[in-house]
């Protein structure tokens, strides 16, 4: 199943594991013990952000490892990214028009 | 002069909030926010042309708008006016739709914007929270837009997706 990025990041549970992971790769016990919630509950979010195309999985012994695929959460930033310079060039017409305006106004 | 512009984004609430200042009394900017000649002179941007069809500023009211591609396409945007603080601030629900302002049938994402103002001395400061509905539409339209790819078709798909999304930020 494919899912959405933003289901990952609409439920505080998955952002608080996003943060964890994205500082170092750990398993699924080691990101339990920092909530106070079943190990299933935890097992859920982590299928969700990997439905969600968010997890790489290492295998290392007997332990598997989840980290960040940080690549995802760059599409967003360079879409905002685009949307701040447009705001910003509409915003330097708006200038040019007050000034105008002002002037005119004198 | 140099004029404050802040842009943030919180992804957690699908929130996009900027912050930006103008070298003019707080009318003049009320003005240019709020009239259909003001906004349609600096709405535009690279080559696109900002065009009103109706704007009906009050409370119930709305403002149908669009960006017009030099090739002479036009991309609809209806932003309904929820709540007007005259000189102070305004709400729209901003979303889609076709040249008469019927909701667009490929494209339902929608936004909350709130404009506000406040007056300084020969400044006013304007404040846009920006708060999508939904960012499905985005994360999908950056999948399925050739963004990844960085073709030139892409990004021209990229570019027309921006012009409707701007123009819901009634900046």
């Amino acid at each position: 199943m494919r899912r959405d990025i933003f289901q990952a990041i609409a439920d505080p549970t998955r952002r608080a594991i996003l943060v964890l992971i994205a500082v170092q790769a750990m398993t699924p016990n080691a990101i339990a013990e920092h909530f106070d919630i079943t190990r299933q509950s935890i097992s859920k979010h982590l299928r969700i952000l990997s439905e969600c195309d968010l997890l790489a999985h290492k295998q290392e012994g007997r332990e598997i490892y989840y980290e960040l695929k940080i690549d995802k959460m760059k599409e967003i930033d360079i879409w905002l990214d685009q949307f701040r310079k447009i705001m910003e060039e509409k915003f330097q017409r708006l200038d040019q028009l007050l000034y105008n305006l002002k002037n005119k106004k004198k | 002069m140099n004029l404050l512009f802040d842009f943030t984004v919180d992804k957690a609430t699908n929130t996009i909030c900027i912050t930006r200042e103008f070298a003019a009394d707080l009318d003049l900017v009320w003005e240019v926010f709020t009239k259909a000649e003001m906004l349609d002179q600096w709405m535009g941007f690279k080559g696109f042309r900002a065009y009103t069809k109706e704007l009906d500023f009050q409370e119930g009211g709305r403002w149908l708008h669009a960006m017009i591609t030099p090739e002479n396409v036009a991309f609809w945007s209806l932003a309904e006016f929820i709540k007007i603080d005259p000189k102070s601030s305004f709400t729209t629900r901003n979303s889609f739709c076709d040249e008469n302002g019927n909701p667009s049938t490929t494209n339902f994402t929608s936004s909350l914007t709130e404009t506000s103002f406040k007056a300084g001395t020969g400044i006013t400061t304007v404040q846009i929270v920006k708060k999508m509905e939904s960012l499905e539409q985005l994360e999908k339209f950056i999948a399925n837009g050739g963004f990844k790819e960085g073709t030139a078709a892409g990004y021209a798909n990229l570019d027309k997706f921006l012009l409707t999304l701007v123009t819901k930020t009634n900046s």
